[in-house]
């Protein structure tokens, strides 16, 4: 298409713009992320008793993460969508493996040790879903009819059940929310989508039988916290009384009397928004959600702009399912959702999430900086 | 498809595409406008009651700690119990300089500097306001060193605590087992609610078998305290429910006989209720003292106690793996019956060795010169050799297997110990596997005898008597009758049986063969017959510990103690109405017959005598 090499002339011919666009970074959606990055920094180091260790480890973590944004920013979304098929099976062949060794050793097996590093296939089946089911959506018209639902359905549920199986329930949901979200994308109607919470709302005590106890724990937990003070039910009482006592205005940096005295539990990990909102209270609370707010409605508007059929399912899928990471581990911290293991992204202590999350953002602006310029009819 | 077709298309689906955008930003909004909400209610309406309970902590979760079960054996004497003891604890958060305490309470009451290391290793896991102990069973001495003093050091208090204690010492540690402070490892598998405030768990034996009965269920008091941390009242508690008491099938005054009679050994005596699998005697000599491991053993005691020669703190009952020699004899033999090998009267000549056809080497008969004409019955008896080397030949290795395999040779017998040994029952494809070689029509001769690679332990073994004894009714060993608390939970814990088909004309002739080993003039365990009026039924084994040569004598008085062969014996009674099944194993004993059979008789003389009023004559 000749169009490709003739819209480049519609640039401006800034020096800089010529510079961003060879390094394929969308820079709205890179400031949010360095300044939730950044922010990070700031509660890790009060939240994790002001250790130097962790921020740096935390630091090499972050610009590994970055750097493997900006790679996959570069590669043409082209590459993604011929590769998606292959990758997602992969995928599904590594939480196989996972599974299979797990049968050995004891208990909860995510890790697929490799020698050098290790490594969790649950989290790279987060990116791989939404690729597949886009891929295989996009090769039809839209909204996609009733049997390549049942096909999508199927390639959603089965890395689905292989992650449930681990057993890691938090990591299940939001692998099934990303495929889900891609439906949605592709414009299931909202008919069907009603149905389908309805069926769900039947199924719940189905799926009550098949839960773990402690899965089961949890949930019981979450309706009723004061049930077990001194177990399931410490840490949602212990992340209130932090974030309650914070107030509007908060105790100041570093102030956080409840993770000092050690009585918030995984403050650095999953609870470390109760830190942050002690510290920070009310305001800083609503400035954090605005810099989330902000990043996805940035990614919403990169999907928007797309404009092939794949692209554009893929990106508002990681761009919602970004959102479904916050809501998830905030409404989990305040006590609004169950507790599952979800870490508050980019925040939260740990590397495997913000790996997997900033490659996302990287297929994102690859998508955003490919863009062909076909003409408007 | 035309042109105009695909586009119309492409149109209908980017304006469907952005209507899902701004559906999802609506979502996005709505959902978060949600938490919003709910940290609007936190933090502003709550805010008051979230700071007052956030506020030097004014109210205290504190757990409340569980007596632990009471473990006793089937006559109701105690096998392991708790009695009050006064600990040194510390409490960090109320010590300004914890280092300069410590020091000063090393110099006062003379404490090692391991006692230190373990304090600091276990304070690093807790809570900064949880009291600690540094010194578990004070002397009298040392509460008064201390009670003087304790002005001075804020932050240290004496507190009365439960420690764990074992009466029986040595005599049931292989049973009962011990508990010890709870390791990094454990800390982080067992549930941290339920262990908040605990600090002992048991290691091994019942006391780990049976952990979670044990242990009991922790309760917990929300206290108010003020600024010091005093508490000024309890708002709120729900108390602990004691571990569950534990009632063994154990008889310890027949352990302590055993025990003794094996004296001057290393070994390991198991006796089984045939009826119902519960095991009576579970020996292993030498035992070890379990207290010092419940206060935490210095290193030098417990360095003692690993490089022991004796090793005391290893079971034997469970885990000593031992060739059976010919205590498997009566097996193969019932074997040969029930496969039709062989008939019961069928005599085999015994010249004092075998040999396979076409091969030069001897397989020696324990008897020089040998037994001569032996049928089944005699060769039990008089435990001929060369006899089970041709039943061996005639029945071959795969038969053998999965005859052995009925009476639980080569897998865990199932008793409620962790740690148990499975053995090894050998076959062609285990040496297929795990060696990558092809069995030898030699190796069959020899495990015919009990000998080459088929190792048993003594728990195993008492077990196959059994089921021997049962006429083919298969018992699993259990240690725990029941469990006993204010209110029962189980009345009796399930333990799973099964049946092997035996023909009953086959099973009376091992039986009857076995009650000449004690009562036949030519038997080789006829010295325990004194005394009783009802017919005991055993075999004797020696297991060689090594290889003799070819041409070579074995000399008993000639070679080194730890080269002497283990003497083994197996054995139930009475005969007819079987009710009590024994194994015995003397390490390095030399005959089982004159070694292992008279601490087999001792047993039983104790258990069927004081049951004898009981016993319908």
């Amino acid at each position: 298409m000749k169009t490709e090499t003739r819209s480049e002339q519609f640039h401006p011919p800034s020096v800089i713009g010529n510079i961003l666009r060879k390094l394929h970074i969308d820079i709205p959606l890179f400031i949010g992320l360095l300044l939730i990055s950044l922010l990070s920094f700031v509660i890790l180091y009060s939240a994790g008793s002001q250790d130097m260790d962790v921020l740096m480890r935390q630091a090499a973590r972050v610009g590994l993460a970055f750097l493997l944004m900006t790679a996959l920013a570069h590669v043409d979304p082209y590459q993604f969508k011929r590769y998606s098929a292959l990758l997602f099976g992969l995928g599904i062949l590594l939480l196989v493996a996972v599974l299979v060794m797990g049968q050995f050793g004891k208990g909860a097996q995510r890790w697929l040790d490799l020698g050098f590093f290790r490594f969790q296939p649950s989290e790279m089946i987060k990116i791989t879903t939404p690729m597949m089911v886009a891929w295989y959506l996009a090769e039809h018209a839209l909204p996609p009819k009733t049997k390549q639902l049942l096909i999508a359905g199927i390639l959603i549920i089965i890395p689905t059940l292989l992650i449930a199986k681990q057993p890691d329930l938090g990591t299940a949901l939001l692998v099934a929310s990303s495929g889900a979200a891609v439906l949605f994308f592709a414009g299931l109607s909202w008919r069907f989508m009603l149905a389908i919470s309805a069926v769900l709302a039947g199924l719940t005590p189905i799926l009550w039988h098949f839960m773990r106890p402690y899965q089961r724990d949890r949930v019981l937990t979450f309706l009723n916290p004061e049930a077990d003070p001194l177990g399931r039910g410490y840490h949602i009482i212990q992340s209130k009384i932090a974030i309650g006592s914070g107030g509007i205005y908060g105790k100041g940096w570093l102030g956080s009397t409840q993770s000092e005295l050690d009585f918030l539990p995984e403050s650095s990990t999953d609870f470390i928004f109760a830190v942050f909102a002690e510290e920070f209270g009310l305001f800083g609370c609503l400035g954090l959600l605005t810099l989330y707010l902000l990043i996805i409605s940035r990614c919403l508007y990169i999907a928007s702009q797309t404009q092939d059929t794949y692209s554009r399912l893929l990106a508002g899928s990681l761009a919602f399912t970004f959102f479904v990471y916050v809501f998830v581990n905030i409404g989990m911290v305040i006590g609004v959702l169950p507790v599952v293991g979800v870490p508050l992204p980019l925040i939260s202590y740990g590397g495997t999430s913000i790996v997997t999350l900033l490659a996302g953002f990287g297929i994102l602006m690859s998508i955003h900086t490919h863009k062909k310029f076909l003409p408007h009819s | 498809m035309s042109r105009i077709y695909t586009i119309k298309n492409k149109l209908v689906e980017s304006r469907l595409f952005l209507n899902r955008i701004i559906a999802a930003f609506i979502v996005v909004l709505l959902l978060t406008s949600g938490l919003i909400v709910r940290l609007v209610y936190l933090q502003i309406v709550g805010h008051e009651h979230y700071a007052t309970l956030a506020k030097d902590n004014s109210i205290k979760i504190e757990p409340l700690v569980p007596t632990r079960g009471i473990i006793y054996d089937r006559h109701g004497k105690v096998l392991a119990d708790n009695t009050q003891s006064f600990s040194l604890e510390l409490i960090p958060e109320q010590i300004s300089d914890l280092d300069d305490t410590l020091l000063r309470l090393q110099k006062l009451l003379n404490i090692s500097d391991e006692k230190i290391d373990q304090y600091q290793k276990q304070r690093k896991r807790q809570k900064r306001f949880v009291s600690t102990p540094l010194l578990i069973s004070m002397t009298d001495e040392e509460i008064a060193k201390f009670a003087v003093v304790r002005p001075y050091f804020p932050g240290v208090d004496i507190q009365a605590r439960l420690v764990r204690h074992y009466p029986y010492a040595e005599l049931a540690s292989h049973v009962v087992g011990y508990v010890g402070r709870i390791n990094e490892a454990e800390m982080k598998s067992l549930p941290i609610a339920e262990y908040r405030g605990s600090t002992h768990v048991g290691k091994i034996g019942i006391e780990n078998t049976y952990e979670t009965e044990l242990h009991g269920k922790t309760g917990y008091a929300e206290i108010e305290t003020n600024v010091q941390a005093r508490a000024i009242n309890t708002v709120n508690s729900v108390p602990p429910v004691p571990g569950e008491n534990l009632y063994l099938t154990l008889d310890i005054d027949l352990q302590k006989t055993a025990y003794d009679a094996l004296d001057g050994f290393n070994g390991a005596v198991v006796a089984i209720d045939i009826k119902t699998g519960g095991v009576l005697v579970f020996a292993s000599r030498p035992g070890f003292d379990p207290n010092p491991f419940v206060i935490g053993i210095a290193n030098d005691a417990y360095q003692a106690l690993q490089s022991s020669e004796n090793q005391p703190l290893y079971n034997r009952a469970l885990r000593g793996i031992y060739p059976p020699g010919s205590t498997i004899k009566p097996f193969i033999a019932l074997a040969g019956l029930e496969y039709n090998a062989i008939s019961a009267e069928h005599k085999l000549f015994c010249p004092g060795y075998y040999q396979l056809p076409n091969v030069s080497h001897h397989y020696r008969d324990w008897k020089k010169g040998g037994h001569g004409s032996v049928n089944i019955t005699e060769a039990i008896t008089q435990s001929c050799d060369v006899y089970f080397y041709s039943l061996a030949s005639m029945l071959g290795i795969d038969r053998m297997h999965n005859f052995l395999q009925h009476f639980g040779f080569g897998e865990k017998s199932g008793i409620d110990l962790t740690g148990e040994k499975p053995g090894l029952l050998p076959s062609r494809e285990w040496k297929r596997s795990q060696r990558n070689q092809s069995w030898y029509p030699g190796e069959t001769l020899i495990t015919g005898i009990g000998q080459g690679f088929l190792q048993v332990t003594p728990i195993q073994l008492a077990k196959a008597t059994a089921t021997l004894a049962n006429k083919g009714n298969v018992v699993t060993p259990f240690l725990v009758k029941n469990t006993v608390n204010p209110n029962p939970i189980e009345p009796d814990m399930e333990h799973p049986t099964s049946n092997i088909t035996l023909k009953p004309e086959n099973i009376n002739s091992i039986i009857s063969a076995m009650v000449n080993v004690i009562h036949d003039p030519h038997g080789t365990a006829k010295g325990i017959s004194k005394d009783i009026n009802y017919q005991i039924a055993g075999k004797t084994g020696t297991a060689q510990v090594f290889n003799i040569k070819q041409d070579a004598k074995y000399n008993e008085n000639d070679i080194d103690f730890k080269l002497r062969d283990h003497a083994l014996f197996i054995s139930f009674a009475p005969a007819d109405d079987p009710q009590i099944a024994v194994a015995v194993i003397v390490e390095n004993g030399g005959h089982g017959g004159s070694v292992a059979a008279p601490i087999a008789g001792q047993v039983i003389k104790q258990y069927l005598g004081s049951n004898n009023e009981n016993r319908n004559p």
